[in-house]
């Protein structure tokens, strides 16, 4: 029996697995989190009858829960394609052993339909079921729509596959799919199609008519069907070791050189973000980063409270430098040891990030200036927040790299990819945003705006003040921790 | 040139390596065999600092290499790929090695084209990035940015190892040439015991991280290394 080979196979590669080992804490906070949304959607099962039945009498439940189906497609498209993953499972070593190929194929396939996310709706459904029976609906019927929903679950299961394996080769795939969703969700917005309208009445069909149950079932089949193929393809140990290498354009960033002693390394790092897929996606985010002011300033309710413009300022200015340094130096670990090796100094090393991202500081400085457009004290904000992100921040983020343990693989996909993350990452959050918002905040409040960006913006000053001396604390750090940075780089995860 | 003094290194209360006394004079070709876990990556990590002593030291020119980060100038060292940078093609990683070690880009390229028949064509020019070559000619790669900036001591660990047969016996003409001409002291570790004999002066049989053979290269050291593992083997 095969199956019981694979599952001992998988249940060994997760516990053995050092992040298991290493980041108990990740995974006690993401049962947590499980937890939570089955219990959340437990009680809007239960609850969702009655409350329905209580606030429209004269309409049925059941096809006003219909009514919304769409709208749950969409968000559950989404939200899979960005955090659930094909499971993976290491085929090279089976391919020449006595496994067929297509057995395998079934294994990943049937394991991805025991997700969590085709669990979950079950947990709001079944209830919901219950609740229809209790209230004298005919029970075939009714097992029939809770039939039709998990083949919903299913069928999007599958359907997220395919399009992660569309997008996996690019950059920016997230962009279509929003698009797309976004797309079809304003299409039924505005009323041009209606959706909504067109999945009730299928599924009140279904309700109505068992048999047409076949149709999401034969969907799901095809479905079924196009991933097998996909996945036997790539089956092959060929496509595997084929990469698809690309002509390298290589220029030589001799403009670094005004940097002095730190160049080769700027020129190293220039070439990290953009040669690799993950950190060049920390530059897309800068987009994202930029744009998050609009999700503050036009909103009457924030602009009555200006003390939360510093975190904005903060954020805006610093995205660059949270999302880059917060991986120092797990970026090199690929190559660290040879680094370790080399003839260098930690300072030069580390200049180099600081360079890089109090540069990138003042990038976003200049490109948020339109955001003046909401008022002369944002800019001001944004300024002070610039100068503290350069003066404190940097350093503060630099300093925390030095607790850094974690390997970082630089080809992985870029996005919610979060290899590389541990406690360190979210501890350093918070000096990192909430001490400049308690600073400014409590400033503000004891003063006014004007002050409050002073205070911030003379923090700052102090630490560029003391860059040197700061310098050689983190170095220091660094050198502390030398050996055990080797060690834990040089391990797999 | 590098004196290892009561080298030992223990992981929990498993002793990995224990050296009491190895001097490895300037100028001499230096071959570390023994088989798997026994301690010769272990010495190597040691020598370049990557991991620390358990007690005693090394000293690499009168500089205790686990105290003071003066040793790095003279020492140049390829242990494996993660010495490689993947996303760089050879030539950039060349000229940040050179940078690293304080030549400047001509300097890098003439001493780059020396290895010209070495590289058999396949490293220079190709527009790809080293981690898209394949494992033979990273290992070229690597060998060749170890013997940029004029060091002193160069440590090469299973550097045979992945070579095709053309490029192991350039290979071992240019360790040769650095040991005997221009006065390198040269480590090499090796399970290839018939290239190690060939190229270096001076073999140490390394076994449960100690040292069991300390042998002056002759025409009867083949024989006795093969007679050793084969004997050790059995047991």
């Amino acid at each position: 029996m095969k199956l019981k080979h694979f599952l001992n196979l998988e249940w060994k590669q997760y516990f053995r697995s050092s992040y298991w080992q290493k980041s108990m804490a990740l995974n006690i906070l993401l049962v947590f989190f499980a937890l939570y949304f089955v219990v959340m959607f437990l009680i809007v099962g239960v609850a969702i009858y009655p409350i329905l039945k209580d606030q429209f009498p004269d309409q049925d439940p059941l096809f006003i829960v219909n009514s919304y189906i769409f709208y749950w497609i969409i968000v559950d498209v989404l939200m899979r394609f960005f955090f659930q993953k094909l499971p993976v499972m290491s085929v090279k070593p089976l391919l020449t052993l006595p496994v067929k190929r297509s057995k395998v194929v079934n294994y990943v396939l049937g394991k991805s339909a025991f997700s969590f996310f085709n669990f979950l709706p079950m947990f709001a459904i079944i209830p919901f079921g219950i609740m229809l029976l209790i209230n004298d609906y005919p029970t075939v019927s009714v097992l029939v729509w809770v039939l039709t929903i998990l083949c919903i679950t299913l069928i999007i299961n599958f359907l997220n596959f395919i399009l992660e394996s569309f997008s996996a080769e690019t950059e920016l795939s997230f962009l279509p799919v929003i698009a797309i969703s976004g797309g079809l969700f304003a299409l039924n917005y505005f009323n041009i199609i209606s959706f909504t309208d067109l999945v009730a009445q299928a599924v009140n069909g279904v309700y109505n008519n068992p048999v047409l149950l076949l149709v999401p079932i034969l969907i799901l089949i095809a479905l079924y069907v196009v991933n097998f193929k996909m996945l036997r393809k790539k089956l092959f140990l060929d496509s595997s070791l084929k990469s698809n290498v690309k002509e390298v354009n290589s220029s030589n960033l001799e403009w670094t050189r005004k940097f002095g002693d730190s160049a080769p390394f700027m020129q190293l790092d220039l070439r990290l973000i953009w040669r690799n897929k993950r950190p060049r996606s920390s530059v897309f985010i800068l987009i994202i980063g930029l744009l998050y002011g609009l999700f503050f300033y036009p909103n009457p309710t924030y602009s009555e409270m200006p003390w939360i413009f510093g975190f904005v300022g903060i954020f805006v200015t610093g995205i660059f430098l949270i999302n880059f340094g917060q991986f120092v130096p797990a970026w090199d670990s690929g190559y660290y040891k040879m680094l370790m090796s080399q003839n260098i100094q930690y300072k030069q090393y580390l200049k180099s990030k600081f360079n890089l991202m109090a540069f990138s500081v003042v990038v976003m400085l200049v490109l948020s200036i339109p955001y003046v457009y909401f008022g002369w004290n944002i800019l001001l904000a944004h300024v002070a927040a610039a100068i503290y992100n350069i003066g404190v921040n940097t350093h503060v983020i630099l300093l925390g790299g030095s607790f850094n343990r974690k390997k970082i693989d630089l080809n992985q996909r870029a996005a919610f990819n979060y290899q590389g993350t541990g406690a360190v990452q979210w501890l350093i959050g918070l000096p990192l945003m909430l001490l400049p918002l308690v600073i400014f905040g409590v400033s503000y409040w004891l003063t006014n705006f004007e002050i409050a960006c002073l205070i911030l913006a003379l923090i700052g000053v102090v630490g560029i003040v003391f860059h040197q001396k700061l310098m050689k604390l983190i170095v220091d750090k660094y050198l502390a921790s030398k050996y055990k940075m080797i060690d834990a780089f040089s391990q797999d995860s | 040139m590098i004196v290892t003094s009561n080298l030992s290194k223990s992981y929990g209360s498993k002793s990995v390596l224990n050296i009491a006394d190895l001097n490895i004079p300037k100028g001499q070709s230096f071959g570390l065999v023994g088989n798997n876990g026994a301690g010769k990556t272990t010495y190597f990590s040691l020598l370049l600092d990557l991991i620390q002593p358990t007690t005693g030291y090394i000293k690499n020119n009168n500089i205790k290499v686990n105290e003071s980060e003066d040793w790095k100038p003279f020492t140049s060292a390829f242990i494996d790929e993660s010495f490689l940078i993947g996303y760089l093609t050879p030539e950039e990683y060349f000229y940040f090695i050179g940078e690293l070690r304080g030549q400047n880009k001509a300097d890098v390229d003439a001493l780059v084209a020396q290895f010209e028949d070495f590289f058999h064509g396949e490293i220079l020019n190709q527009k790809k990035y080293l981690r898209d070559l394949s494992k033979g000619n990273q290992k070229k790669a690597g060998i060749v940015a170890a013997l940029i900036g004029n060091p002193e001591v160069i440590i090469l660990d299973e550097p045979f190892a992945n070579l095709d047969p053309t490029t192991q016996i350039r290979l071992k003409a240019i360790v040769k040439n650095l040991a005997e001409k221009q006065g390198i002291t040269v480590l090499i570790s090796s399970h290839d015991l018939l290239h190690v004999t060939d190229v270096c002066e001076r073999i140490v049989v390394l076994e449960k991280g100690e040292v069991v053979k300390d042998l002056v290269t002759s025409e009867a050291t083949l024989k006795e290394l093969e007679a050793h593992f084969s004997g050790s083997e059995t047991v």
